[in-house]
């Protein structure tokens, strides 16, 4: 047990099982980013997935709305601590957008309008796990919360989950992004509190 | 990228409170010894750990409100009404009381006293601590780049640091923006950051600023928004945001 704050009781725990360690329950949906929210228009939008041996695919604004999408619910967890629960989307399947890509790549570097990057395993982006999301509740997705489309990992915390995504870079190795380069996990599963290098 | 990158697992301390001063009537600045402390950059946070009796433990991030000074950190907590941790840090919480820490974290939201560029930073509330720290490194480091301050808050009562930036230091230009109420005697009515303010209190886009905003996030939003507007490139403006979110 850790050094003991005298008089410090804290608060009524929840308990709730759904929340990971170290989180609480956000009503409100907390924006957090490093600089100004890029406005991203769809009308020359673009998004790109490209191997580690440079083959490329592709998609409008247009001809990523007319591939199928999923309606998913799922809780979300932020690194700096809030979690909400039951959150509903409408994305891609990341899955649908590699689809038969020939690739023996391992790692993804998800890249942002803005500059923004951030390095996850491929793994972790198939089956189901990860989208391509441009709806949140019923509408489509604000710039605060990375619309037009931001990438949603919900397994992992949600830095993972780039906003303004604009496309993925397949590499056989795990190069780290931009927080992970300033000393975040390079994983970051909120399950485990892996928050900051080496957690 | 500017990244300082942390090798290992980052080490909770164990930290003292060696001393407190109340900042206004709901903040107080918390004087930590925490023996080891490995140095930080301004602008940089550290989490906060509290343990109950009973084992509970509650985490929280807060800012360095100082440069690094041996073994001494400085944080300022605004108490959160019903806050778990604020509650307790600008409370109950007394001289030698242990708390652990650990950090330093973040690598973006800071400010490197080798760096000659000005420097514009926008502070919403309890949003001015970070941008404290650099003040204070500036002149620590005796620094000559140029910095103004935009120091936006609701009543004058609500001042951090007020003294200090009372005092005149050459190169800090300060700006105050009340929301709610004005100092005594002062005339004109309270108003919003807007981009008439930072038009005047702040650097014209092609100076080669750098500007760090830092505050609730509708703040933060508001001004990010107004600096773009008036040409500043994107890649200039560095954002922190805490407390309450209001979407
Ligand atoms: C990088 C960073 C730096 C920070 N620096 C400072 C600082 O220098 N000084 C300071 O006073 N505070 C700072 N904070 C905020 C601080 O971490 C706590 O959130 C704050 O003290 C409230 O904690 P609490 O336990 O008292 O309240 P809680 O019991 O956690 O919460 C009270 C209510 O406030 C809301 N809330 C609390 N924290 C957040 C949050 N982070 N985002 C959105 N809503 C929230 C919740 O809805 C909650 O219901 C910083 C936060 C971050 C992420």
């Amino acid at each position: 047990m850790g050094v003991v704050t005298p008089g410090f009781t804290g608060r009524a725990r929840s308990g709730d099982p759904r929340l990971p360690p170290g989180q609480y329950l956000a009503e409100d949906f907390p924006v957090l980013s490093t600089g100004p929210t890029p406005r991203v228009r769809t009308d020359n939008w673009e998004f790109t997935v490209v191997t580690e041996r440079g083959e490329k695919r592709a998609w409008s604004w247009r001809e990523l709305f007319a591939l199928p999408s999923e309606k998913f619910t799922v809780d979300i967890h932020c690194v700096t601590q809030w979690s909400k629960l039951d959150t509903r989307w409408r994305g891609v399947p990341v899955e649908t957008l590699i689809g038969d890509l020939d690739t023996s790549a391992d790692y993804v570097m998800a890249r942002s309008y803005g500059g923004y990057t951030t390095n996850l395993p491929l793994a972790d982006l198939l089956d189901g796990q990860a989208w391509v999301a441009y709806e949140y509740n019923g509408k489509p997705l604000t710039p605060e919360h990375g619309g037009p489309a931001r990438l949603l990992v919900p397994h992992l915390y949600l830095w993972k989950s780039a906003k303004w995504v604009r496309g993925l870079q397949l590499t056989t190795k795990d190069d780290p992004g931009f927080w992970e380069t300033a000393g975040y996990h390079d994983y970051g599963d909120p399950w485990r509190e892996q928050r900051y290098q080496g957690d | 990228m500017a990244g300082t990158a942390v090798s290992g697992r980052l080490a909770w301390r164990v930290a003292r409170l060696a001393e407190a001063r109340q900042e206004t009537p709901s903040a107080r600045t918390l004087v930590f010894d925490i023996p080891g402390w490995p140095g930080h950059l301004a602008g940089q946070h550290v989490d906060v750990r509290l343990t109950a009796a009973d084992g509970y433990t509650a985490q929280r991030s807060y800012s360095l409100a100082a440069p690094a000074d041996g073994d001494r950190v400085e944080l300022t907590v605004q108490r959160v009404p019903d806050g778990e941790v604020s509650e307790h840090l600008t409370g109950r919480y007394a001289a030698g009381d242990p708390v652990e820490i650990r950090g330093p974290v973040g690598g973006w939201f800071v400010w490197r006293p080798a760096d000659p560029a000005p420097v514009l930073l926008v502070a919403g509330g309890s949003g001015i601590v970070p941008l404290m720290a650099m003040i204070r490194a500036r002149r620590a480091a005796g620094s000559k780049a140029l910095f103004r301050l935009v120091y936006s808050l609701r009543t004058p009562a609500e001042r951090y640091y007020a003294e200090e930036l009372l005092r005149p230091v050459a190169g800090l230009d300060v700006t105050y923006v009340y929301t709610r109420e004005l100092p005594e005697g002062q005339p004109g009515i309270p108003r919003r950051i807007s981009v008439t303010t930072l038009n005047t209190a702040g650097w014209p886009a092609d100076f080669g600023a750098t500007s760090y905003v830092c505050g609730p996030t509708g703040f933060v939003e508001t001004v990010a928004d107004i600096l773009l507007a008036l040409g500043h490139d994107p890649h200039t403006i560095r954002t922190e945001r805490f407390g309450p979110s209001r979407d």
